[in-house]
């Protein structure tokens, strides 16, 4: 591959894959918001239950 | 007025869903296909820029509008943008959002069915010792439906029918089961194409042949990703980076509102639209340019890839470069291959039923069983006409009118309403509350000023497509006072069936003019079906308009 093709090839895919994987790294790991929110699986867990 | 609560059961579960219907079988085909078209690395430039300036807006724009209507217990777009903005018309816009998904399902599923086929073909062995011209030829006898390559009478229509049964089942378990089906899909389908794009990468000169002996994988990543910066000035490059907008990220469907109209206006909607539009961008950028064209430049030469890059090239070339690899290897690849695009393609088909069954849900209380039957009956009604006379132009006229045309329309509406009529106060309201990131500030300027021009300029020029989509000779030509030619592929000639017309005066044989003639009077066909469609979910609003009259609810 010419160094032009490479240098493009590699930053733009470079670029891609790390805010793929920065955003779905903000999405594992924001707190979740209090229940009820949108959400089924997450409905039984203790800490998140809205606070009267 | 839902019968039975539909949810999603987790944030990943959600995004995994969403970035499922965004990826589809254009991420590995039509992306690769049109860079290759469009400049090689200078169609990067455009792609990455309109996908920040209409891309994500139109996801912001979708989300945002998804959740407002779900507030209001509306889980499709023509009641979706009645909530938004109250006026009798502006609920038979969002029509375009459930007619789109029905017709582009009808013929979509009928490509998924392909790819469980071609899995059933590979793992069977049935490519083994087959020329290129060969495994062309059996897809070209594949669609025929009088032939069959198992046995199995109509196999065509049988692996469609056992598509669509499958598809109606999963959408009959709701939301859930799209979920389910997403995150086994989704992570496989990447698995699958990072393995091909490890060999797309790796494959270098060792696939050159005597037929071949200059093809090299290197040329196709050289020709796919080195810059030629004069393309960036052709407008021509900047409408297909556009359009591609469209088809890599499922908007101006009416899909993404209907997702979205399952969550609380508490949860985040920011970060989950970028989370998924990203995903999907992965897979077309990093993995959809490693794969097809590398792998073919790698054993048919870069000239035979500029010459032959299509669509078809899935089915009708990949099959026979796998063979290359040894009948074990053969095997494993198809599998990968025809399994990565099964999961692109069935993640998007489910998103398509959504609308339909969420409708008739809202409006005229039907359980998921039922809607998700009933679309698979239209569906069924739809589709079997491409599969029938799919050589005669029918999937290729849905496909123009329902998969190109309407989603610019849809999603031009949409983007109108959402900032000019709903409002960007309101609008950036709802696309910020509850957001898990800072979404910039200059976004509301784009959404209400760039998303919409761009949109209206993508629109007038299908409308007005230039002859041979010399776009910067034309406009030369029009400021000049030359005036402005149109191709015969802009929505305006092709409305009046200008390219078969000068073909029927060009030719002299009576049998090629008998053809032609056929081949218009099935694309009328084809049309009138898809304009019965559109005319059926109209009336369906309607009644729905008054049957909440009759109960109180309607807006006006």
């Amino acid at each position: 591959m010419n160094t032009e093709a490479l240098i493009m090839m590699l930053t733009t895919q470079g670029l891609v894959t790390a805010l793929t994987g920065y955003f779905f790294y903000r999405v594992l790991t924001t707190k979740p918001k209090a229940e009820p929110d949108s959400y089924t699986e997450n409905d039984e867990e203790e800490e998140r239950q809205a606070k009267n | 007025m839902s019968t039975d609560k539909q949810a999603w059961g987790s944030r990943v579960g959600l995004i995994l869903a969403m970035a499922g219907n965004a990826v589809g079988l254009g991420n590995f085909l039509r992306f690769p296909v049109q860079a290759v078209q469009n400049g090689g690395g200078a169609f990067i430039i455009p792609y990455l820029i309109c996908f920040l300036l209409m891309g994500i807006p139109l996801l912001y724009i979708e989300w945002a509008s998804g959740r407002f209507g779900g507030k209001f217990g509306n889980h499709s777009t023509p009641y979706i943008l009645d909530s938004m903005v109250k006026g009798r018309v502006l609920k038979y816009i969002g029509v375009f959002g459930i007619f789109t998904n029905v017709a582009v399902a009808a013929y979509y599923c009928y490509i998924e069915s392909w790819t469980m086929s071609y899995v059933y073909h590979s793992l069977s062995g049935t490519f083994e010792g087959m020329s290129q011209s060969g495994i062309a030829q059996f897809f070209n006898n594949y669609v025929d439906i009088s032939k069959s390559s198992t046995g199995i009478p109509y196999e065509a229509v049988v692996f469609y029918i056992a598509c669509l049964l499958l598809n109606t089942f999963i959408l009959s378990k709701g939301l859930k089961g799209i979920e389910r089906v997403a995150k086994i899909g989704m992570p496989l389908l990447i698995i699958f194409g990072v393995i091909l794009a490890v060999r797309g990468l790796t494959l270098g000169s060792s696939g050159a042949s005597e037929l071949f002996p200059d093809a090299n994988a290197w040329d196709g990543l050289n020709f796919l990703w080195t810059p030629q910066y004069d393309s960036i000035l052709d407008l021509k490059v900047w409408m297909a980076a556009a359009g591609q907008m469209f088809f890599t990220l499922s908007v101006g469907m009416g899909t993404i509102h209907c997702y979205a109209a399952y969550m609380s206006s508490k949860d985040d909607i920011a970060l989950n639209a970028v989370s998924a539009g990203f995903m999907n961008e992965f897979v077309e950028v990093v993995l959809g340019s490693l794969i097809v064209i590398p792998i073919a430049a790698g054993y048919l030469g870069l000239d035979w890839v500029i010459e032959n890059a299509g669509f078809g090239m899935a089915f009708q070339t990949m099959p026979y470069l796998f063979q290359q690899w040894g009948p074990v290897l053969a095997a494993f690849a198809g599998l990968f291959w025809f399994g990565l695009l099964f999961f692109a393609g069935i993640t998007s088909s489910l998103a398509m039923g959504t609308p339909w069954i969420g409708f008739m849900r809202d409006e005229f209380n039907w359980n998921q069983t039922k809607g998700a039957w009933s679309f698979g009956l239209l569906i069924l009604v739809m589709g079997l006409p491409t599969v029938l006379f799919f050589q005669q132009g029918v999937f290729d006229e849905y496909d123009y009118w329902a998969g190109t045309v309407s989603l610019v329309v849809f999603a031009m509406f949409e983007t109108i309403l959402f900032s000019w009529i709903f409002g960007m106060k309101k609008g950036w309201a709802e696309i910020t509350s509850g957001a898990d990131i800072q979404v910039p500030g200059i976004y509301k300027f784009i959404i209400k000023f760039i998303t919409p021009v761009m949109l209206i300029i993508i629109f007038l020029g299908s409308l007005f497509k230039p002859l041979n989509n010399d776009w910067s000779g034309n406009v030369s030509s029009f400021l000049s006072g030359n005036g402005w030619t149109l191709d015969n592929g802009s929505i305006v000639k092709t409305i009046m069936h200008a390219g078969i017309k000068e073909q029927i005066l060009a030719a002299t044989d009576p049998m090629i003019i008998s053809q032609l003639e056929e081949r218009m009077m099935y694309l009328n066909f084809a049309r009138l079906l898809l304009i019965a469609l559109f005319l059926f979910i109209s009336a369906l609003v309607y009644f729905a308009f008054l049957k909440r009259r009759r109960e109180g609810r309607a807006t006006l």
